[in-house]
């Protein structure tokens, strides 16, 4: 009944382009905005933070990156850990290099790097596709995770072989290391990823995303109305690596503050992304969000539900959780292959004729 | 028809001797005819007599062994498919080749997209260049759907479109490029009689209005002595014909093709 157009008349070409052409989906959107900068920072805590909104949004943003790639260039990637390191270990070689450099052009810095390693690794995918691509894009995983692993100079010649990010301060307030406050990090980590979600939206509606989504529809008839292939897909490299690599950046600097490669950067978490891609549902901003909540907060209110509620022993629990999470996964492929972002959509559609659906 | 047969001026595009093989086929040899500016030319020929290929090679997709391709006086051999759209040549596919995963409208908007100028700051920005430039070319797309009749579905995705809808959607996105050669490999593939009415009346008012020179490969023979201004056959990779309907339909070469000949 709340959901509906009707009576909301577009006459401009500049309305019915807007993102959210609908009046309740900005309602929506601003509340969903108020509530995760103003309200949440209030009672947020090291919990919480730490468990549960910080991997929320790191992976976000990297499964938004992902999803630029696999979803909209249609050019599959098996990489995301290894640029997630490369990311990471950008943003410590920076900061530890130029103590004085300001977060956030380390950050976006990690993100440049990031972007060229990915371009280089793109490369590939002019020639092979699909499986294929997904095979090389794999060896840049292993490359990558080896490299951060053998040459030390990568991480300052430390005997542990992790890195561990300095205490660094942002406007005055102390936003890494651990004497920072839950609420500086979260507000930290959701700006980059609002800025960085706008930005996606902004590309992908506009000529750039056109290009990218012709070349995965049907690279032949793009070539022929003018896209070139090599750009599109390179581009597509690239900003997709940029945002996977501020995502890594974020992950080490922010969220986890120390990082040893194969553990934090492994192929696991690779695949994890591509999950959250697949799952949020391919070529869609909303899905990577949505994806990447249901892989990151799904395992968490599941623990809590067994162990806090039900009283299993958490060994059991960590077992019944991942083979629970596996059932739902392809639950979800079944009933829905495109995702939750379709799910959503579908319900948008339903909602906007209920309650008389004929 | 008389009106716009007065219009054909100069050759636009001129095919030189082109011979074209793969391995022991011969797709294509000492292929000679042009396309003169405002016609309608039909391509006609048996299956497999080279027709398809023959745009492959002008859209420079297939890069011939040998001969020359004249377009708006600039002679070339092989070129890449996107420059050849740089230069003004559009085409639709004999299997419709759409972007099916984007709505009519996004599919006939990237055919503008050679058009779009402002760079990459201000599409992150979506605001300024980048933002007018969106309104002013969806205008120019309204156009074109008003003029296909397309309204209803600007909003689909063209997977879920039925197949004549598609071939139309098709048609749409290569005008949006405003081109001034256009290659329709059998658009009338696949439709009943009323579609393909449809689609004829669109061909010419293409044509008439825009001015724009199509060159279009059929097998509806009603269709392509119709509409179009000259006919060239081909026939296993060899021209044998080239002319006016009516001088086509005469013949003896192409009849024998079509009817077969006798056996002594």
């Amino acid at each position: 009944m709340l959901y509906r157009e009707a009576g909301q008349f577009k006459t401009s070409y500049e309305a019915d382009q807007a993102v959210f052409p609908i009046r309740q989906d900005r309602w929506v959107i601003a509340v969903v905005l108020i509530v995760a900068l103003a309200a949440v920072p209030l009672v947020i805590e090291d919990y919480w933070t730490n468990a549960v909104m910080l991997p929320f949004l790191v992976y976000a943003l990297a499964a938004l990156g992902l999803n630029i790639l696999v979803g909209y260039c249609g050019q599959i990637s098996l990489g995301t850990g290894g640029f997630m390191a490369v990311g990471a270990f950008a943003a410590f070689k920076l900061t530890t290099m130029f103590p004085g450099m300001n977060l956030i052009a380390v950050l976006l810095l990690s993100g440049l790097v990031t972007a060229g390693v990915g371009v280089v690794f793109g490369l590939p995918s002019l020639r092979i596709k699909g499986f294929y691509l997904a095979v090389a894009t794999l060896a840049a995983q292993f490359f990558l995770v080896w490299l951060f692993n053998k040459v030390e100079w990568f991480y300052n010649y430390n005997a542990t072989g992790q890195i561990t990010m300095p205490p660094r301060e942002i406007f005055g307030f102390l936003v890494t290391g651990p004497a920072a406050k839950p609420a500086v990090k979260y507000l930290f980590a959701l700006s980059f990823v609002i800025v960085f979600a706008v930005v996606a939206k902004n590309l992908v509606r506009g000529r750039i995303g056109r290009m990218w989504m012709s070349i995965r529809d049907m690279d032949i008839a793009a070539e022929l109305i003018g896209v070139r292939p090599l750009h599109s897909k390179l581009s597509a490299f690239a900003v997709s690596s940029f945002y996977i690599g501020v995502a890594g950046g974020l992950l080490f600097t922010v969220w986890l503050g120390a990082a040893e490669v194969t553990e934090a950067f492994g192929i696991d978490k690779s695949f994890l992304v591509l999950f959250m891609v697949i799952i949020g549902g391919l070529g869609s901003v909303l899905g990577s969000f949505l994806g990447a909540g249901f892989l990151v907060l799904m395992p968490i209110l599941l623990k809590n539900f067994m162990v806090g509620g039900l009283g299993i022993s958490p060994v059991v629990a960590k077992h019944v959780e991942i083979t629970t999470m596996g059932v739902l996964i392809i639950l979800f492929l079944i009933v829905e292959p495109h995702g939750l972002a379709r799910l959503w959509q579908i319900t948008k559609e339903k909602l906007r004729l209920w309650p008389f659906p004929y | 028809m008389t009106e716009h047969s007065k219009k054909i001026g100069d050759p636009l595009l001129k095919v030189d001797n082109i011979s074209l093989g793969f391995g022991g086929v011969q797709a294509l040899s000492n292929i000679s005819f042009e396309i003169r500016e405002h016609e309608i030319l039909a391509i006609i020929g048996p299956n497999g007599a080279g027709k398809t290929s023959m745009l492959n090679v002008i859209n420079g997709f297939y890069h011939p062994q040998q001969g020359t391709i004249t377009f708006r006086g600039e002679v070339r051999r092989a070129m890449r498919p996107y420059i050849a759209a740089r230069q003004g040549i559009a085409r639709t596919f004999q299997n419709v080749a759409l972007f099916k995963g984007m709505s009519t409208l996004d599919n006939i908007m990237t055919g503008r997209n050679l058009r779009m100028q402002s760079n990459f700051f201000w599409q992150i920005l979506h605001y300024g260049p980048a933002r007018r430039e969106e309104i002013e070319h969806r205008r120019r797309v309204e156009e074109i759907i008003d003029f296909l009749e397309i309204q209803a579905i600007r909003r689909v995705p063209v997977g879920k479109l039925p197949y004549g809808l598609q071939k139309r959607v098709e048609l749409a996105r290569a005008l949006a490029m405003e081109p001034e050669l256009l290659l329709l490999d059998e658009p009338m593939a696949g439709m009943n009689v009323e579609e393909k009415e449809d689609m004829s009346r669109f061909i010419l008012d293409v044509n008439e209005q825009f001015g724009t020179t199509i060159a279009l490969i059929e097998h509806d023979m009603g269709v392509v002595m119709d509409i179009s201004d000259r006919v060239v056959v081909l026939d296993y990779g060899r021209k044998l014909a080239d002319g006016t309907p009516d001088e086509v339909r005469g013949n003896q070469g192409v009849i024998d093709a079509y009817l077969g000949v006798p056996h002594e």
